[in-house]
């Protein structure tokens, strides 16, 4: 039988005709860097800190976000609030977070631990970098930026949790996927990274 | 006409001149097959093919070219140096070489569109060609490495075979047109293209050009998949730049020869003479070399033992009946 499938002129024309039909068909690649795929809304992608409307952090350094971490991608060291300077609203606050973007494998375990929707996944994805430091994001580019805005928080959700799941990861983060969004936003301090205790 | 050369184009200056616009013409057709090549094949995948380098990718030969030449030229331990660096300049030398008796339009009055209008030039073409063929065979023996070295031994055996099956087809056009010259071939093709009384001789051929040039689906010499590069492993930078060139070049003779022995070289279509011969000329040479980047993009690599069967087994009986057909035709018919 293979020497009919060699021989088989036919065959070989309905294959020509097959690869000059197609060249002809609309293209499906998206230029990529002048022109961006819109993620969904629950994409897994770079993670921000999030702050309440009066500016300060939600984060209360409770550490779940790292113990419940399967990668071992965060570390979290709290310490306590001084009346002098209150960082966040609870006892403590994280005075140092750290995510190592490259070992984190963007499952949103964290975001499913943290008690105060303080840590949540963004869809930005565009990390890229030339040394392997600079994947160890610390608070100077995780915490938005006060006038960042805040996203809502699904407790001031009216009627607890809402139908359309889809749109949560949407509300909570601060990037809004419909109004598109800067994938390579960094937060304020871009390219430079501040080692030990962020101030 | 039927002299070695006309006189206007024995004039030295003028061969110089010629052979200059050819080269350059040559190189920039190369590295524009090159780029429609990716262009094609990316469509016929369903992709958009190279667009980033100038606009609608325009550029990308220029910037192949630089990259080729700043890339390390790399000889092996192993390699033997003098065959080595020679292999890939016979390629590319045999490859120009054939472009100085293809004519590319109708001979004016003292002047041809050649060269030279040898009168000899297919005998000339064919054996370069042939020539050609030491160069990958050299070039993968000389390397010192298995992969270029199996390839060597195919592209010899394959090359061989194949050539014997192109050469009868190619008789049967000569016994037709009565001449060996490529001028002469395309004059008696005035009324009747060759590609209808030599029909047969015309697929052979096609097949046997796809094959002869190392172009898939008889790309066995490089075959990527089994043999890395082929004959082709070891080289690197402008060597392997010198290969590439060398290809494309072997592709566009072919297409040419295929454009003068079969297609009426610069006969117009439907009798439209109002259009340049060179036009014509040029548009069936390109429709050849469409046809080369299909025929990629559609099938897949031949087994090895398949393409000898089809080589010894098929084309080369067919092509032999064929001639003798031809040869009776003509005695009968006087």
């Amino acid at each position: 039988m293979s020497r009919k499938n060699l021989y088989n002129v036919g065959a070989l024309l309905a294959g020509l005709g097959v690869t000059f039909k197609f060249m002809f068909k609309r293209k499906p690649t998206i230029q990529y860097p002048s022109r961006k795929k819109k993620h969904a809304p629950r994409f897994h992608g770079l993670h921000e800190l999030r702050r309440y409307g009066d500016g300060k952090e939600r984060c209360i350094g409770c550490e779940l976000c790292s113990s419940v971490c399967p990668a071992n991608a965060i570390t979290v060291i709290g310490a306590e609030n001084s009346p002098a300077d209150r960082r966040s609203p609870g006892e403590r606050y994280a005075a140092r977070y750290e995510i190592d973007e490259l070992r984190c494998i963007f499952c949103g375990m964290c975001e499913e631990a943290c008690p105060t929707d303080a840590i949540v996944l963004t869809p930005r994805f565009e990390m890229s970098d030339y040394r392997r430091g600079s994947f160890i994001y610390s608070k100077d580019r995780l915490l938005v930026p006060p006038e960042a805005g805040t996203g809502l928080a699904p407790d001031d959700r009216p009627n607890g949790i809402p139908s359309d799941l889809g749109r949560v990861a949407e509300i909570k983060s601060t990037v809004d996927t419909g109004e598109g969004y800067d994938a390579t936003w960094r937060g304020t301090i871009l390219k430079t990274q501040t080692k030990g205790l962020a101030e | 006409m039927n002299g070695f050369m006309t006189p206007q184009s024995s004039i030295w200056w003028m061969v110089l001149l010629k052979c200059a616009i050819l080269l350059l013409v040559v190189i920039t057709t190369f590295a524009y097959a090159m780029l429609a090549e990716r262009k094609v094949m990316g469509w016929m995948q369903l992709r958009p093919g190279p667009n980033r380098v100038g606009p609608w990718g325009l550029l990308q030969p220029a910037v192949d070219a630089v990259k080729l030449i700043l890339k390390e030229d790399l000889t092996p331990k192993t390699a033997d140096p003098l065959i080595y660096r020679l292999a890939p300049f016979i390629s590319l030398v045999t490859a120009f070489a054939v472009y100085a008796v293809i004519p590319f339009s109708e001979p004016g009055p003292g002047n041809v569109w050649a060269v030279g209008d040898v009168n000899a030039g297919i005998l000339l073409i064919l054996a370069m060609t042939s020539i050609g063929v030491y160069g990958i065979s050299l070039g993968g023996w000389a390397s010192g490495s298995k992969y270029p070295l199996l390839g060597s031994v195919r592209s010899t055996a394959q090359l061989v075979s194949y050539e014997l099956a192109m050469g009868m087809s190619l008789v049967g056009v000569l016994i037709l047109a009565g001449t060996t010259s490529l001028v002469g071939i395309v004059n008696s093709q005035a009324k009747l293209w060759f590609f209808i009384p030599q029909f047969i001789g015309f697929m052979i051929y096609v097949i046997t050009a796809v094959a002869e040039t190392n172009r898939a689906p008889f790309d066995l010499v490089e075959a990527d998949a089994e043999l890395v590069g082929g004959f082709n492993t070891e080289y690197s930078g402008l060597r392997f730049g010198l290969f590439f060139i060398a290809e494309y070049i072997n592709m566009l003779t072919v297409s040419c020869i295929a454009t003068l022995l079969f297609l009426g070289g610069w006969n117009a279509v439907a009798g439209l003479t109002i259009v340049p011969g060179i036009v014509w000329f040029l548009l069936k040479v390109a429709f050849f070399m469409f046809a080369y980047i299909w025929l990629r993009s559609t099938f897949p690599r031949i087994r090895y033992d398949r393409l000898m069967t089809f080589g010894w087994k098929v084309l080369l009986p067919v092509a032999t009946l064929n001639l003798i057909a031809t040869a009776a035709y003509v005695a009968v018919r006087g």
